[in-house]
């Protein structure tokens, strides 16, 4: 960024003071409740270990933890190669194109989380719509099983997480001089070579933003395990709720939600290290 | 396919590009020669660029044949045209240092890695770059870049080298100094080039002909002397180099002059185009052909300012019908002259540096 001549005669601290209320909020409504959850999984029902030797020894939990990690880990790719294309015809197409496609990828975000995904279940269910069609032409002879599994979760979650992978996508490829792949092909590149030699690693900031973006966000998931999985796609964030709820277990959820919270720092720190978070923060 | 002429590397025949009801190209036909250095000038939105991009197959006529090299590329992709292009604002990798972007045409050819180093290494010299090679683009200045784009456009010997205003983002002084460095390259290793302008100055030094672009068609071809002493249009007479014009009224034809009518003076202007007695054309005088006297025969005129240029003056007048025109003398004969501001004078010129043109047209 330029430096820009202060045209203002506002002492340094004026825009540290705009923010003061947003950071109180933040406070009080943030740090100070999530500290305390995870301050229980050191302290509830007594001091120690305790909760994290029984995630341990109970492989229930560690199963959950690592199905969280699968299915996140699945989900990403997905929602990368779906959102590129369309990044791409963001950052490089019409005023038009670009206006629409905003317009698209922000639809299912005004609609609520809960709706779309109960919309999803009659879509996805056994006599829904989908296979209803499908077999009328006869691509298929039993409906296939789309929900209350894997592919009902991962359809659920990959159209909620796609605005997520799709701007920083598009952030990332608005910064691309749109000559330099005419200028590769002009040097004999071909397309494909064109695409994996330039395009793609200027693009790569974004793609690791949104991965990043899509896998962190998809860890925490919660309404689509719940409402589009089986039980084989229970989630950490539904076993959180159920101690809760259910089993009034604080220290059990707090040790959970630290382990949730440290994977989420350890990845954020490796992308740091890899592509600086100036990447995604831009 | 057959070319015209042996010596022909690049022809356009009848070329077009349509953009919804907008022509933006329409019947572009012409031919670059092995080794010349062909410019197309002309405003912006006049269709040159957007030919180049034909010529390097990144857009496609809507019509029209191209054939380089004796061979119709209609089919032929970017790729396989054997074609080097300069982008004007570079192009170069910004991941990548500025040997791999030099070395990259090598490599999509695959070239033996020992030939492509001494080849990279060979054509950063050539641009005055032979230390620059580790650097990033992002870490050179704006003419370095565009040299580094250079030897990129040129280490692997196109037989053709398309140039889209590769000086428009540079300054002045810095273009000029390019200017010089595009035409020894050119010279000294003998390419092919085809160089896209809206700078009729730039055009006029670097090329050896001329194509002028307007509204899609091409008004003229030449050489840069052709363009400025014999325009062949209004509009080429206006937008290459400075020229003075004036509606007049025909009275005459006598071989290669028409005697003509200006503001009451009769005078004498080349003829290239047929008009008959009566009717009106347009005059076109540059201001370095025109001359200035307290009285005598000539058009009358009001010198309303001089302005001072060192070794010249530039004298701003004012014709009978409110027409500004300006004349260039050099210093001594300015001097001689002894006009000043508020003088009336007679201006007359030799009727070959005169031309005329329909009215009403461009």
């Amino acid at each position: 960024m330029e430096a820009r001549p202060s045209h203002s005669r506002a002492p340094d601290w004026a825009p540290w003071a705009l923010l003061l209320p947003s950071l109180l909020v933040m406070l009080v409504a943030f740090v100070l409740p999530v500290g305390m959850l995870l301050a229980r999984a050191f302290t509830q029902p007594e001091p120690g270990w305790q909760n994290f030797v029984l995630l341990w020894e109970r492989p229930v939990y560690l199963q959950v933890l690592w199905n969280t990690v699968l299915i996140s880990a699945a989900a990403t790719p997905v929602a990368l190669l779906l959102g590129y294309p369309v990044a791409h015809a963001m950052a490089h197409g019409s005023a038009r194109t670009r206006r629409l496609l905003t317009f698209l990828v922000l639809v299912p975000f005004w609609t609520s989380l809960l709706v779309r995904s109960f919309a999803t279940v009659i879509l996805l269910q056994r006599r829904g719509p989908l296979n209803t069609l499908l077999m009328n032409i006869g691509l298929i002879d039993a409906p296939l099983p789309l929900i209350y599994n894997l592919t009902g979760v991962l359809l659920g979650a990959v159209q909620t997480l796609l605005p997520f992978v799709i701007f920083p996508l598009y952030s990332s490829m608005k910064r691309i001089d749109p000559s330099l792949v005419p200028a590769a092909l002009t040097m004999g590149a071909g397309p494909v070579r064109a695409f994996l030699r330039v395009y793609l690693p200027l693009s790569l900031p974004g793609l690791m933003a949104g991965a990043t973006f899509v896998f962190i966000s998809m860890l925490g998931y919660f309404v689509i395990p719940a409402l589009l999985g089986g039980p084989r796609q229970t989630m950490v964030g539904q076993l959180i709720q159920d101690q809760i709820s259910q089993l009034g277990s604080w220290g059990v959820a707090g040790a959970l939600s630290f382990i949730l919270l440290a994977i989420t720092a350890i990845l954020l720190s490796v992308l740091n290290k890899l592509v600086g978070l100036k990447a995604v923060a831009r | 396919m057959t070319t015209p002429n042996p010596g022909t590397l690049l022809e356009l025949r009848g070329i077009r590009k349509q953009y919804g009801r907008h022509a933006a190209v329409d019947d572009v036909s012409l031919e670059l020669r092995q080794g010349e250095f062909l410019t197309f000038l002309g405003p912006s939105g006049s269709g040159k660029t957007t030919t180049l991009m034909m010529v390097a197959g990144l857009q496609q006529p809507d019509d029209g044949a191209i054939i380089l090299a004796g061979r119709s590329v209609d089919r032929v992709p970017p790729y396989r045209r054997d074609i080097g292009m300069v982008f004007q604002h570079y192009a170069l990798f910004p991941h990548m240092t500025v040997r791999r972007n030099v070395a990259f045409p090598l490599e999509m050819r695959s070239t033996p890695k020992a030939e492509a180093e001494r080849l990279v290494s060979a054509a950063l010299a050539m641009v005055g770059l032979p230390d620059h090679g580790d650097r990033m683009p992002r870490q050179l200045s704006g003419g370095q870049q565009q040299r580094v784009a250079l030897a990129r456009a040129m280490v692997y010997r196109p037989a053709l080298l398309l140039m889209d205003e590769p000086l428009g983002a540079l300054d002045k002084s810095l273009r000029e100094q390019l200017q010089m460095e595009i035409k020894r390259l050119h010279r000294e290793q003998r390419m092919s080039v085809l160089y896209v302008t809206h700078d009729q100055s730039e055009a006029l030094t670097m090329s050896d002909r001329i194509a002028v672009f307007n509204e899609g068609r091409i008004e003229q071809i030449g050489t840069p002397s052709d363009l400025y002493e014999r325009p062949a249009t209004r509009f080429v007479a206006g937008f290459v180099g400075e020229t003075n014009f004036v509606s007049a009224v025909v009275l005459g034809q006598e071989d290669n002059t028409y005697r003509v009518s200006v503001a009451g003076a009769p005078m004498a202007v080349s003829a290239r185009f047929v008009t008959a007695p009566g009717s009106t054309a347009m005059i076109a005088v540059r201001p370095e052909r025109i001359q200035l006297r307290r009285d005598g025969e000539g058009v009358p005129a009001e010198l309303v300012d001089l302005i001072y240029l060192g070794n010249a003056r530039r004298f701003v007048l004012r014709l009978a019908g409110g027409e500004e025109w300006t004349a260039l003398m050099q210093a001594d004969a300015a001097e001689e002259s002894g006009l000043h501001p508020g003088d009336a004078v007679r201006l007359s010129w030799q009727a070959h540096h005169a031309a005329a043109f329909p009215a009403g047209g461009h």
